[in-house]
């Protein structure tokens, strides 16, 4: 028999360049095929992308990518995506799915697997093989991060899973790794004419998007006044990080909406997370408590963010943050 | 314009208690309220039928005090509500309940658009309203950030990705799940809390929907949880105090070692 695949479902940009997040499902993946002793493949859903970009996935952990082109792929629009992949799916028999817990993971992956009649287990912080059984054993944060959940799908297949970005690195680069592209025919009867995508727009504000930075600098209502979230973005700035904020900023019209983590915001997972005048009320926590490195300033010694911090600074932040910042500079022009 | 709106009643988060011996969650006492970002699709919901005109039914499957959300949403401005209940249901994961309120919609059709909150602040999957849309084969916008224009055969909308928005047209019938910069949530008026003391909420049983009772409840589900913990909520930080000018510079020093330990910065 052959040996059943695990996937890994790709993500592209605009410019139909393979996205970072994709290479980080690799890295999960390939530890799941080698326990498996099975290949692993890329699925990539696009339009006329560069050679380049398909080796990339071979480079960073791929034995195999599947490659579907057609310009009507070249924007992520669910009904197309998902009739594809049920199309691949049936003609492959994968035994595992993963893809990122993205806006467009989270929507392809929930419609795909109704239709595959399965399981899937959302925005996983861990994955593992049960090793009696070979199943799939999903780790995932719930109600608010207050409990883990272990999941599996004992009896139907394939199993899937959405991985929260950022909770692996990704694998070294290996240019010498060697695998195969499989260039897939599309059967234009796959497509579903239905929605029209109107085109893409950027948000006005800059660094958005947070779930691709390493390092966030948040700022909650410790920063008394709109104006005095120029130190936010000036330290994010030096340290080349995204800006985040708490509920209360965003819903003071300091910051838009993009950038709230917490409960009824963003989910983030980035290596540092700076939680500057945050007191940390559980629905922030909620978003951001795995983030590798938990930093915090505030002047109240009892605000919770102080509880699940590595490093914290009871103070004034209007005192701490300039020179925080004068001396992250200094330090930079004397090395 | 008919509008469709599942909600779920979910605990109160900040009040989840956890049975550390058991690992099971506690669920006495805990207060129940409508899945905050739920209100989000009731609000836009009502803001649709304010400019177009029609009506709106909550829906929600549960245990038989969930009908306390669904009448909290009637207080904000719903038209009516149908509550699915019944031991059949029990332990249903994201596929079985989605299949479970799918067979509901398609009993209650015809309507124009179904609308639900981004994911439950509970079981935070974001699976349900997706898994509805590709059940009923109803076009999907998720992470709905605005709704620009609706007319009797499209809407065209916003939707909030990683790298900014994108701008879709659906036609209708369509799903939309919603996101918090939809719309502000309004609080029950008094003639809605009026309504929603004496409104007759239908209960509809495994039986009512046309079903596979095999495909219902945990037995439907593809899912199993093997086991739930609590995540270590407490590090062992390093916290420092300022007290002084002496103090302030030294916390600072001992915080950007700290970055250059753990590699955040590099010089």
């Amino acid at each position: 028999m052959k040996k059943k695949e695990v996937w890994t479902v790709s993500e592209i940009n605009q410019q139909q360049e393979i996205k970072p997040v994709s290479f980080e499902l690799l890295a999960r993946g390939r530890k799941l095929a080698q326990e498996l002793e099975v290949p692993l493949s890329a699925i990539v859903l696009g339009d006329s992308l560069a050679e380049r970009e398909l080796k990339e996935l071979i480079y960073r952990g791929a034995d195999k990518v599947y490659w579907v082109n057609h310009k009507a792929l070249a924007r992520f629009v669910v009904e197309n995506h998902s009739n594809i992949m049920q199309h691949l799916i049936k003609n492959y028999q994968p035994q595992i799915i993963i893809a990122a817990a993205t806006t467009q993971g989270r929507t392809l992956m929930p419609h795909l697997s109704i239709r595959l009649d399965t399981g899937l287990t959302a925005d996983c912080t861990d994955l593992q093989i049960e090793k009696e059984t070979g199943l799939l054993l999903q780790i995932r944060p719930a109600i608010g991060g207050n409990i883990m959940a272990m999941i599996k799908t004992p009896e139907r297949k394939p199993q899937m899973s959405t991985v929260r970005p950022k909770s692996i690195q990704v694998l070294p680069r290996d240019e010498t790794r060697e695998g195969k592209i499989i260039p897939v025919d599309l059967d234009d009867s796959l497509l579903d004419r239905r929605v029209t995508h109107l085109g893409y727009y950027k948000s006005e504000e800059e660094e958005v998007n947070l779930s691709s930075a390493d390092i966030i600098v948040a700022g909650g209502r410790g920063l008394k006044k709109k104006e005095n979230l120029s130190l936010i973005r000036d330290l994010a700035r030096g340290l080349d990080a995204g800006i985040g904020a708490s509920r209360e900023v965003v819903d003071r019209g300091w910051i838009s909406y993009p950038h709230q983590v917490g409960l009824s915001g963003k989910t983030v997972n980035p290596k540092t997370y700076l939680a500057i005048g945050i007191s940390g009320a559980i629905q922030h926590l909620a978003g951001m408590k795995t983030a590798k490195n938990i930093i915090a300033i505030n002047s109240d010694p009892q605000a919770d963010i102080f509880k699940i911090s590595d490093f914290g600074i009871i103070g004034d932040l209007f005192e701490i943050i300039p020179l925080l910042k004068k001396k992250l500079e200094e330090k930079k022009l004397s090395s | 314009m008919k509008i469709i709106v599942p909600i779920k009643q979910v605990p109160e988060t900040s009040r989840v208690k956890i049975n550390e011996e058991t690992g099971t969650i506690i669920r006495d006492g805990v207060e129940n309220i409508i899945n905050p970002l739920d209100l989000y699709a009731i609000e836009s919901a009502i803001q649709l039928r304010e400019n177009n005109g029609g009506s709106i039914t909550v829906i929600s499957m549960g245990p038989p005090k969930a009908e306390t959300a669904l009448r909290e949403a009637i207080a904000m401005g719903a038209d009516q509500a149908i509550l699915i209940t019944g031991r059949e249901f029990a332990g249903s994961d994201t596929w079985s309940t989605a299949y479970a309120l799918s067979a509901l919609i398609e009993n209650i059709k015809p309507y124009d658009l179904v609308i639900t909150g981004e994911r439950a602040t509970d079981g935070d999957t974001g699976q349900v309203g997706p898994g509805i849309a590709s059940f009923l084969n109803l076009p999907l916008s998720t992470y709905t950030g605005k709704i620009e224009t609706v007319n009797k055969d499209h809407i065209i909308v916003q939707r909030l990705i990683e790298e900014g928005y994108e701008r879709l047209q659906l036609p209708l019938p369509a799903l939309l799940t919603v996101v918090k910069e939809i719309a502000y949530p309004r609080l029950p008026t008094l003639r809605g809390k009026q309504k929603a003391r004496t409104i007759d909420i239908p209960i509809n049983s495994g039986k009512d929907i046309k079903v596979k009772e095999e495909e219902l409840g945990l037995k439907g589900s593809p899912t199993r949880v093997v086991r739930i913990y609590r995540p270590q909520v407490t590090r062992k930080g390093t916290i420092l105090q300022v007290k002084d000018e002496k103090t302030l510079a030294e916390s600072v020093d001992k915080l950007i070692s700290f970055l250059k330990e753990k590699k955040i910065v590099s010089f």
